[in-house]
């Protein structure tokens, strides 16, 4: 946001090709974004959490920005990403390099499951079930309390030492934590822009734009749909594992169907279609939050206000209006 | 296990349905005419709760917060339809979704600065007080108004949109919006008359679930969740489908409630999901829809 000035000057070729090196190197960009990050905001907590929800927001993305389905049910699976972690470290004792694949790939089951059901609808259909289906998600973890501590969370494992290949990292210092938090982000972004990058992610954008047109072209629609939902679910789920090694418990409300409201919500301040959008959006809403609840306890209200005045006028979000004014962006995203 | 108390339990399921079914006929009304599902249904539904409430201790009678609960939040409602949603007409579908999702924190906020974050319970009208024996078992007085009631509300509104001229241009509107211009029908006027309705009818199911459940400013997001359930399984738009769907989610939920509590709230959405394998529009939804 601050080379904003760029977008006042007229459209130089040298700019031009500047702006194209840097899409080129989007996984690059944002890693070097992402890295400042701590010595830019007040707290090295709010930039964990923006690193967490970022990932979360951006493997969301995948689903409604760029396929164009509007989940509201994507708390399950950064829930289930967090539980599956702290489940394995805490109650089968494997070692945290063990428990996040474990956690990735049950989240990635779950989504398959929760994505055959919901994706055979369209629409506001899906939006509904995909909401009532996190919700089933939601309960089950309630009632199963004796896994999952219903609620009152998942407790009893703490991560304070992060080894891997001999070396030994503090977890409990926030700069270390940020840092070993960064790599499975890194790895995450990395996937989410293969991804994008391969000819299955121009085939989800086909549907997005007519999806009629993508089916009579040849590609089996259902399962570009179920496939897409399941790697959506497995990088949000990432963030769930994140979430859990950072705050060693898992609280139950990471399921209920606020959280998935929040995902949607950060989504849309940052700007769905973007690569880094999803980033800016939970910044500005953790920032918000922060900054509201400072000087009132109903800080809902102002962000909720402040959400629909974006539905209403900037339906871009900040990150996709800003690309937009760059008279250069307008290829790349 | 004696056959009365599964005859009790089927018929409390029976008026937990009939809640159900006015909720989420609003939902699908809305939904049937507009093409807008309004998430911001159980927000609005807590919100008819607490007025319900409200006017019932100001007036001093549970029968005038009855009555002018769902007309005050209807008439809120089309206040919504002509400031908020009106305004995202021939947008994407999912605009007014998220609009009225946002609008849901911004109501549900909005009680709590008002009347704080705990529950308040909500008093049954002293005439409804005590049981009825009807044979076979006693059944709240309650709950049997509330499925009368419902019967009633159900039987006026199939004959207004079945038997009267505002409900064929309702039913024409729906099925085709731009003819209806052309014929000189202000279609903008049927839209903001049917979301009034809409809301109302979720502030008259909140007004009526009060005595049963506790009146809570989170109360609405159940809710939301079982009438999707409900639209989704009678099928997103038409209104039989609600009733039918309404009734069958309500006595399952009591039914499993009597054999396996913890499974109660579970098992509508196993339903719903059911539904989805076999039929993904619904009981009764339309091929083209879903």
């Amino acid at each position: 946001m601050t080379v904003h000035s760029t977008g006042e000057a007229p459209p130089l070729p040298q700019a031009q090709r500047l702006f194209a090196l840097l899409a080129d190197h989007r996984v690059l960009v944002s890693l070097v974004a992402l890295a400042l990050l701590p010595w830019l905001l007040p707290s090295k907590a709010l930039a964990v959490n923006v690193l967490i929800y970022g990932v979360v927001v951006m493997g969301y993305n995948l689903l409604f920005g760029y396929t164009g389905l509007l989940s509201f049910g994507h708390a399950a699976f950064f829930g289930t990403g967090a539980y599956l972690t702290g489940i394995a470290i805490g109650r089968w004792g494997l070692p945290w390099f063990a428990a996040v694949p474990l956690a990735i790939a049950a989240s990635m089951a779950l989504a398959a499951l929760i994505g055959t059901i919901s994706t055979r609808t369209r629409g506001i259909y899906f939006s509904m079930v995909t909401l009532a289906l996190a919700q089933l998600v939601y309960y089950v973890a309630l009632q199963a309390s004796s896994f999952t501590g219903g609620e009152n969370g998942l407790r009893g494992f703490t991560v304070d030492h992060i080894g891997l290949f001999g070396a030994q990292v503090n977890f409990l210092d926030p700069v270390n934590k940020y840092y070993v938090l960064m790599v499975l982000a890194a790895i995450a972004i990395w996937v989410q822009s293969r991804i994008l990058n391969s000819p299955f992610g121009a085939v989800i954008e086909a549907i997005r734009e007519n999806e009629q047109r993508a089916r009579a072209c040849g590609y089996d629609v259902e399962r570009c749909k179920l496939i897409v939902f399941m790697l959506s679910g497995a990088i949000s789920a990432v963030g769930g594992c994140m979430s859990a090694l950072h705050l060693s418990i898992v609280p139950l409300d990471i399921l209920h169907y606020q959280t998935s409201g929040m995902i949607v919500m950060m989504v849309l301040l940052g700007g769905a279609r973007s690569f880094f959008g999803p980033f800016v959006g939970a910044a500005v809403f953790l920032i918000l939050e922060d900054v509201v609840s400072l000087w009132t306890p109903h800080w809902q209200i102002v962000v909720g206000a402040i959400f629909v005045v974006f539905v209403l006028f900037l339906p871009k979000g900040i990150w996709g209006t800003f690309l937009d004014v760059l008279p250069l962006a307008r290829q790349r995203r | 296990m004696d056959l009365s108390l599964i005859i009790m339990q089927l018929f409390s399921g029976i008026a937990l349905g009939a809640v159900l079914v006015i909720t989420a006929l609003g939902l699908t009304i809305v939904f049937g005419m507009l093409g807008v599902v309004n998430f911001a249904h159980g927000a609005l539904f807590m919100i008819g709760a607490y007025a319900g409430l409200y006017l019932a201790s100001l007036t001093g009678s549970f029968w005038w917060g009855l009555l002018l609960a769902p007309i005050l939040v209807g008439a809120f409602g089309m206040l919504i339809e002509l400031v908020l949603v009106r305004r995202l007409y021939g947008r994407s579908i999912d605009d007014p979704l998220l609009l009225t999702f946002g609008l849901s924190y911004i109501l549900v906020e909005g009680v709590r600065i008002v009347f704080g974050s705990d529950g308040i319970p909500f008093p049954t009208p002293s005439q409804l007080i005590g049981v009825v024996d009807l044979g076979v078992g006693f059944f709240p007085k309650y709950r049997l108004f509330v499925i009368a009631l419902v019967a009633v509300v159900l039987l006026v509104l199939w004959l207004m949109l079945e038997k009267t001229r505002v409900g064929l241009i309702v039913r024409a509107g729906a099925r085709d919006p731009l003819i209806m211009r052309v014929l000189g029908v202000d279609i903008g006027k049927v839209w903001l008359a049917i979301f009034g309705l809409g809301v109302g009818l979720a502030a008259l199911g909140g007004v009526l679930a009060g005595p049963m459940r506790s009146v809570n400013p989170e109360m609405g997001t159940l809710v939301l969740a079982e009438a999707f359930v409900v639209t989704v399984i009678g099928g997103l738009g038409s209104i039989v489908g609600a009733v039918v769907a309404g009734l069958m989610v309500g006595i399952c939920i009591s039914m499993v409630a009597l054999f396996a509590p913890e499974m109660a709230t579970i098992v509508m959405f196993a339903l719903m999901a059911a539904v989805l394998l076999i039929r993904p529009q619904g009981l009764f939804g339309l091929k083209g829809r879903a």
